[in-house]
């Protein structure tokens, strides 16, 4: 089982429309999901996430490439032939039927006994802790009520995949925190590869055991939150995700040039040229002015969170930074606006771009 | 008036012209009603209370058969009308606009845009020379000319609903393992009903008192409720067409209001 992926799209394109008019909302789009995995589509509105999900669900095809589940190419089957199922943004209960009859649709269109559908949509219904509800029609449940009959109803089949295109955005924040707690228990219970699809950074960071970072129609970079957020290979990622600090730099013998003659190794080999350095925030350190290896700035003016203050900062060339800097109760560290203060940052903690 | 804020509703004599126009359209009915329940032969003057009337109606055996035909071909034009509507409203609605989409409206709608006497005329011709060929002579042409009429009274509730459904039920079906078919037989179908039952009530009643289109159509000893009571009217206004007037009226205005309940947004 573990040399095949559980879902991959290879190469595949969707255009809308013909001609000039034609919107390329997925170009290219190669990707490789593992059994058993919580992989999350990150992205911002309009890059396609929604429609890579309904390449893989077969509600609609690829222009060109191919899809495949296990290792089959399914691309030309059609959705009812796919063990895949999704949660809708909108959820899409079926109205004019019962919460179990909801959950159980799914099992009495594949032809299963009764008595199957029966014990499975009792199941399903424990799993998600709506027993008491079974009866009801889904218009009289709250949203996280009928966020849980979307949950059970495309987990009662037992798909192979489960794609969720995001199914948090309309609870509010609460119940969104729960919510995310009990996908991720739900996804351990039954080990089904999940796809979720959300456009929130923190929702992606928390929940994922790894993140496509998409931007117009394309996976600028997969990874595990982790490198997500500390290696970002693009000035987009680094960007989308968390705040950095762009600094320009010269890279020259394996280390990057910086204003000032300020010199710093890279752990990354890289070909000699222009490139852009990222550093967040919290990795920026502020030290007396003039020591060694620190480029000098002046402070603009600071930002108190409480239980850290942002110290927006410029360089000489006019590079604008932020610093993350912890308070102190009487405020007594806090660089005065003006002041011209030293930055160093650890060298592990410098990533360099591909730009 | 002055700290009344400006409203077109109360510009003056827009209320006497409605109240006008409600009394015209009602004191007529109110009137029928009435007289229905009067003792004397009148249709004019009050002479006391009677079901009479109605006894008689209900015993007068042309009254019957009359009854009986109006409601067979009602029940027959509005269910095969309801059936037409529903395949036309899926094809117009389930797909993209297309080229000649408002011709194909217009096409369905035909019966409310033609005047009423030219489609009657029309079919009168058409069904004369099916009758000299085949010599068919039974209530088969009004069925199949009250079905035509019917089809946009039908279509247009249909039509509606379906514009109001959410796509995405039937993507979900199809998601859960639903076959064409079976998405239409388990979702569309049923959330469809109720536009379907409002469509079918009002092509009923739609049908039921249909005069100008059966006259010209029906064949001698044909005669439906509605032509009926317009030949007892021709010789001589009595109350008997009252009552069965306002049996008509009662019946009509429970479908309809069954109607106004099926169409109204509920959810
Ligand atoms: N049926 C369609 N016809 C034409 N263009 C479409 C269609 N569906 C999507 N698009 C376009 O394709 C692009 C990607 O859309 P998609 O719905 O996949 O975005 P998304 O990442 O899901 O965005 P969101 O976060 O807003 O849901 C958009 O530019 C959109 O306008
Ligand atoms: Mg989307």
């Amino acid at each position: 089982m573990t040399d095949t992926y559980a879902v991959e799209a290879r190469d595949a394109v969707k255009e809308f429309g013909q001609g000039a008019g034609a919107v390329r909302a997925l170009d290219t789009v190669s990707v490789a999901i593992r059994q058993g995995e919580f992989f999350t589509l990150l992205g911002p509105s309009g890059c396609g996430k929604t429609t890579l999900l309904r390449l893989i669900a077969g509600f609609d095809s690829p222009t060109s490439g191919t899809i495949l589940l296990d290792g089959q190419d399914i691309t030309d089957l059609p959705p009812n032939r796919r063990p895949v199922n999704t949660v809708f943004q909108s959820y899409a209960l079926f109205p004019h039927l019962s919460v179990a009859e909801n959950i159980g649709f799914g099992l009495e269109m594949l032809g299963r006994p009764k008595a199957e559908v029966e014990q499975r949509t009792a199941e399903m219904l424990a799993l998600v802790k709506l027993e008491a509800m079974a009866g009801r029609k889904t218009a009289q449940l709250s949203g996280g009520q009928q966020q849980r009959v979307a949950l059970a109803r495309a987990l009662a089949p037992k798909p192979k995949v489960l794609l969720l295109d995001e199914p948090l955005s309309a609870l509010d924040l609460k119940l969104r925190k729960e919510m995310q707690g009990e996908l991720k228990r739900l996804q351990l219970e039954t080990g089904i590869t999940f796809v979720f699809v959300t456009h929130d950074q923190e929702e992606a960071l928390t929940m994922s055991d790894r993140i496509g970072v998409m931007s117009g129609g394309r996976i600028l970079q997969i990874g595990s939150p982790r490198e997500i957020y500390a290696r970002p290979t693009n000035r987009f990622v680094a960007d989308f995700i968390g705040e950095t600090n762009f600094i320009p730099a010269r890279i020259r013998g394996g280390a990057a040039h910086l204003a000032g003659g300020v010199e710093l190794k890279i752990g990354q080999s890289r070909a000699d040229g222009a490139a852009t350095l990222a550093v967040r925030p919290e990795h920026l350190r502020l030290v007396p002015q003039g020591m060694a290896g620190a480029l000098s700035a002046t402070v603009s003016h600071s930002v108190y969170f409480g239980t850290d203050s942002h110290v927006h900062l410029k360089l000489l060339d006019g590079t604008e930074l932020v610093a993350r800097q912890q308070t102190d109760p009487d405020g007594a560290g806090e660089p005065k606006p003006g002041a011209v203060v030293g930055i160093s940052f650890a060298p592990g903690a410098v990533q360099v771009l591909e730009d | 008036m002055a700290n009344k804020a400006f409203s077109v509703s109360r510009l003056p004599g827009f209320s006497t012209m409605a109240l006008l126009v409600f009394a015209a359209l009602y004191l007529p009915i109110l009137m029928l009603v009435l007289y229905s329940f009067n003792s004397g032969k009148s249709v004019a003057v009050w002479e006391g209370f009677t079901l009479d009337w109605y006894a008689r109606a209900w015993a007068n055996q042309q009254v019957k058969e009359v009854t009986v035909r109006s409601l067979v071909i009602a029940s027959c034009a509005s269910v095969v009308a309801t059936v037409a509507a529903t395949m036309a409203a899926l094809g117009t609605t389930r797909r993209k606009a297309f080229k000649g989409q408002t011709f194909i409206y217009v096409m369905i709608n035909q019966p409310l845009m033609v005047p009423e006497i030219v489609t009657a005329v029309a079919l009168l011709i058409f069904f004369a020379s099916i009758k000299v060929a085949t010599g068919y002579q039974g209530l088969g042409y009004l069925i199949a000319a009250h079905s035509a009429f019917c089809i946009p009274f039908a279509y247009l509730p249909i039509r509606a609903r379906l514009e109001g459904m959410d796509l995405t039920l039937e993507t979900a079906a199809a998601d859960l393992y639903a076959s064409p078919w079976q998405t239409f037989r388990r979702v569309t179908l049923p959330l469809l009903a109720p536009g379907m039952i409002a469509g079918l009530m009002l092509a009923f009643v739609t049908s039921l008192d249909d005069v100008v289109i059966t006259v010209f159509v029906k064949s001698a000893g044909q005669d439906t409720l509605p032509t009926y009571m317009l030949g007892q009217i021709r010789r001589q206004v009595t109350s008997e067409v009252n009552a069965i007037s306002t049996v008509l009226l009662v019946l009509t205005v429970v479908l309809l209001t069954a109607f106004f309940f099926l169409t109204r947004k509920k959810d």
